[in-house]
């Protein structure tokens, strides 16, 4: 049993199409990355999760639930961190903690304390005093101390430091060996490749990749630099080669990884004097998917200029 | 670069982002001015009316002590009389919050910082603000001038009666200018340059009901605590008498001491820093805050507590005032007609005292409003969207604004009817039956009050993002009904529009049920459409 299933879901605002069949996944214990550039529809997709916002079509499940209907039975289940957190100005962070404590059904005291100490937030400020940083720890305290079976979070660190960073991941962890799930938005990849289990990628509304970080790899084209002792020719012809330029008297080249093998065996005949093969960072693996000419790179085997 | 660079650019960015609230600001005043003297006109035509006026306005310790002295008896005094209080009010209130938004709230919401980044100096938020607000003031004075000319009133007095309220403006602009240095956030600053006003209120009240009536009766000399508050300046000028104009001075003597102040303070403090620190809160919740109603009680307890001491001190007054009614109207046909209308009965007093909790009705009205719009607000900031995301349903979240709102608004109209009952009680000898009955009397507006709660229900359940607009403008519907329906001898087809129109007068005419039952009926309609529009909407900022 999925602890998100969404299947086709669409929903409009005005004449927008912000979800366009989107298709989503979270299995038990895992945490699951969801990335996708700004206005993509990730915290629409969100919303829809929480019951704040109606789907127009599709079909979504959240703890076997429905969001929308089941909304009050389901947010017991689980914790909320938004990307933007605005607080009561008034009130102190401890209060905003404990409130969001209490009407989600209770919190363990122990672990805010641990909590508190461990962001380092000081629960006597009043919340207009406090920083974006600081905003988003009274969230992430008040979702980490409740004892829920999902937790959702909205780009939750994107104020956070690195220091804080890294005891997030540390808590995030602590979480799933707990056996929660975590579904996961964010912008900092390195917090993705630490955390998560698998990645959806979402884009104008639809997911267009899904799958584990190795999997996605394996999608994307490997660079490979090679030197040899006669000019090379016919690279072209080759199937799944990109973008073959010449560099210093080498030749750089993208290859999609099944290609590789086909290609290596035509390189030999050029006298081969050093060559190498680098796999796509983390980085271009996204900036593929973000970037606006991803289809037309795809079918166009010769390129353009990056 | 000096400290002023970029002082021109920031006025005008001031000007776009206030270009609706300072033409609300500068034509509404002088509208406000030109309709209240022209409806005084009416009421007081002749010298004789104006004497018998000035003579009550000046031994009555209730009208010393709201309206302050009357210069003299001329039409245009008892204008300035009538007047004064809410236009001078209104001036210190505006030019307060405007100078706070054009510069703590800048600073309190980063923008400040944005802008100090680019080439704009030291001095120029500030500078730019004051620009602003000094130029409404002197604008709105000119229209208001132009106003009381244009209701036929002399041109030296309403220059100077004119000039009175730019000068209130101007002396808390400086006020202003100097508490936003002081406080860290926009809100404190508010609140100490409003406290300010309150005490400058409190001052002028003092110096006008210690102050000694002149030889001839009809005019007053304050005692000294008037000179100490800018309110008791714009009246010893005595627009329409021998105009002092010296004292234009001392505003402009305060501003300038102010904004001198506020230059000292922003040359000395951090950016976003202020004088006065935060206030620190509890690390932990008590259990009393842990539920939407606990709270919705913490985030109103402080609004409704302002209102309460407000409607008590308005209710003793209003209630020892209705003692000298029969005086101060006993050779007024005019006046008598027009509290009759309002009241809608025969004995005069009963009908004042109906009137009175009619009008407290009314003004509460507008606390059921801006109680419940928190909702909206609420969601437009986002606060909402987490709180909805916990075990709290959409149903129960809502129903517990409402009713909070309402028992608010229960509360200060029981205070109202209580403490109006009570005043009256003890200038007649009789306090305790005087405050039942009064009381008793307040209670019957609930339903008016209930419909309010159920219209701003119906609006932000069915269309949120109007919502805060489209309530206000309803209430203000209600309020022009009430106050000037009869006046303009509207058909009562349109009267009956307002829930106010149908509650009883008690204590001038006997109670009717039926009225009060369909109103609760509509209120109770309204209130389910609200709840479930909300129930059945996305949640838009």
């Amino acid at each position: 049993m999925s602890v998100i299933a969404i299947e086709n879901l669409v929903k409009t605002f005005g004449g927008v199409r912000a979800l366009d069949g989107l298709d989503l996944t979270v299995e038990p214990g895992e945490v699951h990355g969801f990335l996708g550039p700004n206005g993509s529809g990730k915290s629409t997709t969100i919303r829809i999760l929480l019951g704040l916002l109606r789907r127009d079509s599709g079909q979504v499940r959240i703890l076997d639930g429905d969001p929308w209907r089941d909304a009050v039975a389901l947010h017991r289940r689980l914790a909320y961190v938004p990307g933007d957190v605005n607080l009561w100005p008034n009130l102190s962070g401890g209060e905003a903690i404990d409130l969001f404590g209490a009407l989600r059904g209770g919190l363990d005291p122990r672990r805010r304390d641990d909590l508190l100490r461990r962001f380092d937030l000081d629960p006597t400020k009043k919340c207009r005093t406090y920083s974006k940083g600081n905003r988003q720890k009274v969230a992430i305290v008040a979702a980490f101390a409740s004892d829920v079976e999902l937790y959702v979070l909205d780009e939750p660190t994107s104020g956070l430091d690195p220091l804080m960073e890294a005891v997030f991941q540390e808590e995030v962890r602590q979480l799933t060996e707990a056996g929660a799930s975590v579904l996961l938005s964010s912008h900092v990849l390195a917090e993705v490749e630490a955390l998560c289990d698998r990645v959806s990628i979402i884009r104008e509304g639809r997911i267009v990749e899904s799958g584990t970080l190795s999997e996605l790899r394996h999608l994307a084209r490997t660079t490979v630099t090679v030197e040899t002792g006669r000019p090379v020719t016919g690279l072209s012809e080759l199937p799944g080669v990109h973008e073959v330029r010449p560099v210093d008297g080498r030749v750089r080249l993208e290859v999609e990884p099944e290609h590789l093998d086909t290609l290596l065996t035509h390189l030999v005949r050029f006298e081969v004097r050093a060559l190498t093969s680098t796999p796509p960072t983390l980085e271009e693996l996204f900036l593929r998917h973000y970037g606006e000419t991803i289809e037309g790179d795809r079918q166009t085997p010769t390129g353009g200029a990056r | 670069m000096s400290a002023f660079t970029g002082t021109g650019r920031l006025t005008r960015l001031a000007l776009r982002r206030d270009r609706i609230r300072l033409a609300i600001w500068t034509l509404g005043s002088p509208l406000i001015g030109y309709a209240l003297a022209e409806s005084v006109a009416s009421i007081y035509p002749d010298e004789q009316n104006r004497i018998g006026y000035a003579e009550v306005a000046n031994t009555s310790v209730v009208a010393r002590a709201f309206n302050g002295p009357i210069a003299s008896t001329d039409l245009g005094a008892v204008v300035v009389t009538e007047t004064y209080l809410t236009l001078a009010v209104l001036a210190a209130l505006l030019s307060t919050f405007a100078v706070v938004r054009h510069t703590r709230q800048n600073e309190e919401t980063g923008r400040a910082e944005l802008l100090g980044a680019a080439a704009v100096g030291r001095y120029a938020l500030l500078t730019a603000a004051l620009v602003v607000v000094v130029g409404a003031n002197v604008l709105a004075g000119a229209l208001l001038a132009l106003a009381f000319v244009g209701a036929g009133l002399p041109v030296a007095g309403s220059v100077a009666a004119a000039a009175a309220i730019v000068g209130i403006g101007l002396a808390f602009t400086g006020v202003a200018a100097v508490t936003a240095q002081l406080s860290v956030t926009s809100r404190g600053a508010n609140a100490l340059a409003s406290a300010t006003v309150g005490v400058a209120f409190l001052l002028r009240a003092t110096g006008d009901v210690l102050g000694q009536p002149a030889a001839d009766g009809v005019r007053l000399d304050s005692a000294w605590p008037t000179w100490l508050s800018p309110l008791g300046w714009g009246t010893q000028i005595r627009a329409f008498d021998d105009e002092r104009w010296w004292v234009l001075t001392l505003p402009v003597a305060l501003l300038v001491a102010g904004v001198a102040g506020a230059y000292a303070l922003a040359e000395r403090r951090d950016l976003g820093a202020g004088l006065l620190a935060a206030r620190r809160g509890p690390a932990r919740a008590a259990a009393g805050l842990l539920s939407p109603a606990g709270l919705t009680w913490r985030l109103h307890r402080g609004a409704l507590t302002g209102w309460a001491v407000a409607v008590a001190v308005l209710g003793l007054a209003m209630g020892l005032a209705g003692n000298e009614v029969d005086d101060m109207i006993a050779d007024n046909p005019a006046a008598a007609e027009a509290i009759a209308q309002l009241g809608g009965g025969a004995e005069l007093v009963d009908a004042f005292l109906a009137a009175m909790l009619g009008l407290f009705a009314l003004t509460i009205g507008a606390y059921v409003v801006q109680a419940l719009l928190r909702v909206r607000g609420d969601e437009s900031d986002g606060i909402l969207e987490p709180l909805l995301a916990t075990a709290v349903s959409r149903t129960r979240w809502l129903s517990t604004q409402v009713v909070g709102s309402v028992l608010g608004a229960l509360a200060l109209m029981l205070l109202a009817g209580a403490t109006t009952g009570l005043g009256y009680g003890l200038a007649v000898g009789d306090p305790v039956g005087w405050t039942v009955d009064l009381t008793g009397a307040a209670l019957l507006w609930l339903p008016a009050l209930l419909v309010g709660a159920g219209v701003v229900t119906a609006l932000f359940g069915a269309l949120p993002r109007w919502s805060v607009a489209s309530s206000w403008a309803v209430l203000i519907v209600f309020l022009l009904l009430g106050q000037l329906g009869a006046a303009l001898d509207l058909p009562q087809a349109v009267l009956n529009l307002s829930p106010y129109t149908h509650v009883p007068s008690v204590p001038a005419v006997d109670v009717r049920v039926l009225p009060l039952v369909l109103l609760t009926a509509v209120a109770t309609a309204l209130l389910a459409t609200g709840l479930t529009t909300f129930r059945h909407r996305d949640t838009p900022t």
